[in-house]
């Protein structure tokens, strides 16, 4: 046992001390962005797409493709939480009981986390922030309900339903670039109908589009998680 | 000087994951220590393209900028990889909760030795 830990340790500082060694010649902080294709992302994304934030620029349209597989990820992860959670038929989990605090902050906190959550993913190509954040915040609302409402569980039916109706109009969003550009998750709505100022929430192209249907997925596919992970046969 | 301090704690960071990888036998710690490594990657990768002095990369409403932005491109795999993680982390999250329903114990070493 106690050999044990020491060759833990041993390996861990190996790698500790030669990651050092190894990775200390990228030269961190530098400015080293002229020879990168970084540079180009930053000098052209107002020109490409109007959007302000230019990582989203890089994750929806230039790199739309991996995002669309990032997606994927997330679905059949969730799918599979589904699948191996799937003999548990009971309800709850949690079975704390729940308080006067619980049950108000519920009522009055619930609105606002959605409102919240929304706002991130709608505004992404103007703020920080991204599709992921803004689903966790609307997943963690669905939580507060669940803490707070004993008796109150995410349909399975409609996580099911608007999970495959967002991943399907992604995909449709795509396939109408393709219609109308020539290649797969083209920018129609800037690229050729031009509408959008810059600065504004009618701006980016189709980021505010994507990123209202993938955030929209990914609350839907974090709640469903939570209510997979939430059940519990011991009733 | 900051930037020192991240890269250290990143790869720190990896280093006690890969040590609880290795130590410990408890399931839901090694889910622990996967967490630990991916958040250290993640750190890594962000320090990677951050420049001294840059601003984020993002553009003000009037389009001025007076410091050179960061590489976007790491934050842009970044914000895949925490997905992925995240993915991941529920996926080995709900294979814990099997294990423990299965053989009531949680410890990796005692479920190894029922099953030989």
């Amino acid at each position: 046992m106690i050999i044990r830990r020491i060759f833990a340790a041993l390996f861990a500082i190996f790698f500790f001390i030669s990651a050092y060694v190894l990775i200390a010649d990228i030269g961190f902080g530098n400015n080293k962005m002229d020879d990168l294709v970084g540079k180009y992302y930053i000098e052209n994304t107002i020109k490409d797409t109007t959007a302000l934030n230019v990582v989203s620029t890089v994750v929806v349209n230039y790199r739309g493709l991996d995002t669309l597989g990032e997606v994927t990820v997330l679905f059949v992860a969730s799918v599979s939480v589904g699948v191996l959670m799937a003999r548990f038929k009971g309800s709850k989990l949690w079975n704390v009981s729940t308080t006067p605090i619980h049950i108000t902050a519920g009522r009055i906190l619930f609105p606002l986390i959605w409102i919240f959550g929304a706002y991130i993913f709608v505004h992404r190509h103007l703020t920080p922030g991204g599709w992921f954040p803004g689903g966790a915040v609307i997943a963690s609302g669905v939580l507060l309900l669940m803490l707070a409402f004993k008796d109150y569980l995410p349909s399975s039916k409609l996580i099911t339903f608007s999970e495959s109706i967002s991943g399907s109009l992604y995909v449709l969003v795509g396939l109408i670039g393709l219609a109308i550009g020539g290649y797969f998750l083209y920018d129609f709505v800037y690229r050729t109908y031009g509408i959008g100022t810059i600065g504004t929430l009618i701006s980016g192209g189709f980021i505010p589009i994507v990123y209202t249907i993938i955030g929209v997925k990914d609350g839907v596919e974090l709640s469903g998680i939570l209510h997979h992970l939430s059940r519990d046969d011991t009733e | 000087m900051i930037i020192f301090w991240a890269y250290i704690s990143a790869i720190g960071l990896i280093s006690i994951g890969i040590y609880g990888l290795l130590m410990k036998r408890h399931a839901f710690k090694l889910i622990i220590s996967l967490g630990l490594i991916s958040t250290g990657v993640n750190l890594l990768l962000i320090s990677i393209g951050y420049i001294i002095g840059g601003t984020a990369p993002i553009y003000p409403k009037n389009l001025n900028i007076s410091a050179p932005m960061v590489d976007p491109l790491p934050q842009a795999l970044v914000l895949t990889a925490i997905v992925i993680e995240t993915a991941i982390l529920a996926a080995a999250l709900s294979l814990a909760i099997l294990m423990h329903r299965e053989y009531g114990t949680l410890d990796v070493r005692v479920i190894w030795r029922r099953l030989r």
